[in-house]
């Protein structure tokens, strides 16, 4: 029978299926950072119990470090607390740890690509909604909570009820301007911030196909915030030649490739769901209420709650814009934006910060707003600054900080203060996320590069270039 | 995790859909190494003002409301962040049922994972349970796992479904990981498979 990428790697991975439904999963990465670990280590040492493969397990900092130099000085002590605890815990459990001032360090799903350690046809989890992000490599990759955490580190298994299958193909090309950033939220503005739960998505299509590891890895990444188990991208010459050569990289690199080569729905197999779009109808895209599903074109406007399709939708939507602090009918273009934010796993990969840097060269960031860049890792950092787009982004008046999650959530002192509104290129805009008060709209990089220097959302498809400018 | 098997309870109403985990429980209190002590942060930024003071209208500050262990909210139930605080932050607070249409997916494991029923209703019995709680505050309604129903004294009866192996995990307060490691053989001969695969 011909199956789907996703029934070849869940049968690959069952150890045990249970007559209820439930099949025990093998699990091939186990990644861990400092929020969501501690409760899990404590459980196993209250019940005398190690990891059963500490070698399948990397931990790093990120959701709390601070993204200044000399960061190693944590002044929250709560902080501090917590990322010494996961240094401590690291050190007995025998895990491989990058430290903060490692040169590995990163947001947890930008370093697991960029070491090699993420790989085609896998099983990964994380204590974290975003590990969706892996699944652009073909793998099977999902979030998981604390206690799940601890069973796994105990275990290397955890149990599992089959999801769902959704197929969301893009076909046809992409406009200038628009972005894998554009395609994902203009997925979830169609199918809703809940139009996956109970799926495992698997993106297909022309469109899909051309998209580079980074703009894969982007889309998988907002699976969740359409509510999706997980989201996956058939692995393919662009996965191979991404992985190869990588730290962590299979050692008998052709004959993982040749499994990999496996790895694709068949001809003729069945999702349960199957939704299409036109990659010519997508443009760049800005949302303008409290969760990724409320999403307007550049061009568009700010919705009336009255012409919504239900009383719920109607109430939920004149919560937003008063928390938002919008009024129906504004353009999208006149909403003017205080701070400005690029980075998190969804966008501060190497080729998230190139483009920035293409908009902001040559021009200064608008005197009203304050803008900062935090790559996504150590290794992105460095990389940029090699490529000098970290000068750019500087002559331009940005802040270039360290790498971590930083303001995508704000546990370290990188917040927005109550009524500041952000251009955002991070994943969620829920109420209080980047800071108690703050109005987060969900952008891609250029969006948010064009908004920081013109002080409002700009159609990025009028934009005029600078030349390089000889120094 | 403390078995469940039946609940009497009153009923807060929460009549918001796309309930997020940050509002359940926000960034701030995650820094925290303990798995209890979340309850006081519970909705934190719904429940105060910027400045700590209680917000007099949301629903747990009524005092009609306290002591209340039954949430009912709408649809998709805690969405986002996949952090377990948000469970832990319900159970210490006293919540041990939510009633809702949806829930998220991971959420939904963590709060089975702690003890925490989760009711699936349809939205018309949603709203119905939403308008009796809040015309008559201190309103009770009696959940069993055993026979899978919400019942009120006045008539409302719901049967509901849940998956077995979250039943029996429930009602027993099984303890997955001891679970899991009866296998251990399986596990053991699976990885052997996998070892062999040469990469
Ligand atoms: S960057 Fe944001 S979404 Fe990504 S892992 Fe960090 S906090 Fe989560």
């Amino acid at each position: 029978m011909p199956k789907t990428l996703f029934e070849k790697l869940w049968e690959q991975h069952v150890v045990r299926q249970n007559a209820d439904g439930r099949a025990l999963l093998y699990i091939d990465l186990h990644l861990v950072h400092e929020v969501t670990s501690p409760q899990a280590f404590e459980g196993l040492r209250l019940n005398g119990l190690r990891l059963r493969r500490p070698e399948l397990t990397v931990a790093t900092v990120d959701h709390n470090v601070p993204t200044t130099t000399n960061r190693s000085v944590i002044a929250d002590p709560i902080a501090a607390q917590q990322i010494e605890t996961l240094r401590r815990n690291c050190r007995d459990f025998g895990v491989r740890f990058f430290d903060i001032d490692a040169a590995e360090q990163g947001i947890v799903h930008v370093i697991g690509p960029e070491l090699g350690l993420t790989h085609p046809g896998m099983t990964i989890v994380c204590g974290d909604s975003h590990t969706s992000t892996h699944g652009a490599f073909g793998a099977l990759a999902f979030g998981i909570g604390t206690s799940e955490v601890e069973h796994v580190m105990a275990t290397q298994c955890l149990w599992q009820k089959k999801p769902k299958t959704m197929q969301i193909v893009v076909d046809g090309e992409l406009p200038l301007g628009a972005t894998a950033k554009d395609i994902v939220l203009g997925i979830i503005g169609r199918i809703g911030s809940d139009g996956a739960t109970g799926y495992v998505i698997e993106y297909r299509g022309s469109a899909i196909r051309v998209l580079s590891m980074e703009g894969r890895m982007t889309i998988c990444n907002m699976s969740i915030e359409a509510g999706a188990r997980a989201g996956m991208i058939a692995p393919d010459e662009t996965t191979f030649h991404y992985v190869r050569g990588r730290r962590f990289a299979p050692k008998n690199f052709d004959k993982a490739v040749e499994h990999w080569q496996t790895l694709r729905t068949d001809e003729g197999a069945q999702f349960d769901r199957t939704v299409t779009i036109e990659a010519a109808s997508l443009e760049p895209y800005v949302t303008w209420g409290t969760n990724p599903g409320m999403v307007a074109p550049i061009t568009g406007r700010v919705p009336d709650p009255n012409s919504a399709q239900s009383e719920a939708d109607r109430a939920a939507t004149a919560r937003a814009l008063e928390y938002m602090d919008l009024k129906p009918g504004t353009a999208m273009q006149d909403i003017a934006v205080d701070r400005v934010f690029i980075g998190s796993c969804t966008n501060a990969r190497i080729e998230d910060l190139r483009i920035a840097a293409e908009y902001a060269r040559g021009y200064r960031v608008h005197p009203r707003v304050q803008a900062m860049v935090v790559p996504g890792s150590q290794q992105v950092k460095r990389a940029a600054e090699a490529e000098g787009l970290d000068r750019i982004f500087r002559a331009a008046g940005f802040d270039w900080r360290e790498s971590g999650c930083s303001m995508c959530l704000g546990m370290n002192p990188d917040i927005l203060k109550p009524g500041e509104r952000c251009a955002s290129t991070s994943n969620r805009n829920f109420e209080g996320r980047q800071g108690r008060g703050g109005r987060t709209h969900l952008v891609s990089p250029q969006m948010a590069a064009a908004a920081a220097i013109t002080g409002h959302f700009t159609d990025v498809r009028k934009w005029q270039f600078k030349e390089a400018q000889s120094a | 995790m403390k078995p469940f098997r039946e609940h009497t309870g009153v009923v807060a109403p929460l009549d918001r859909s796309n309930v997020d985990t940050d509002q359940i429980i926000p960034k701030q209190f995650l820094k925290r190494i303990e798995r209890t002590g979340y309850g006081d942060f519970l909705f934190y930024d719904w429940r105060y003002t910027p400045e700590g003071k209680p917000q007099a209208d949301f629903i747990l500050n009524r005092p009609e409301y306290t002591g209340s262990s039954i949430l009912v909210a709408e649809k998709n139930f805690g969405c986002g962040s996949s952090r377990e605080h948000a469970a832990w932050a319900l159970l210490d607070y006293g919540f041990r049922v939510v009633i809702a249409p949806t829930f998220a997916d991971i959420f939904h494991t963590n709060a089975g994972n702690n003890g925490i029923l989760l009711v699936k209703l349809s939205e018309a019995q949603i709203k119905e349970l939403l308008q009796r709680s809040q015309q008559a505050p201190g309103y009770k309604v009696h959940v069993s796992l055993v026979d899978k129903t919400v019942k009120d004294d006045e008539g409302f009866v719901a049967k509901f479904e849940i998956d077995d192996f979250r039943r029996a995990c429930l009602l027993d307060g099984l303890d997955e990981i001891g679970l899991t490691l009866k296998h251990e053989n399986e596990i053991t001969a699976f990885e052997s498979k996998r070892a062999a695969r040469g990469w």
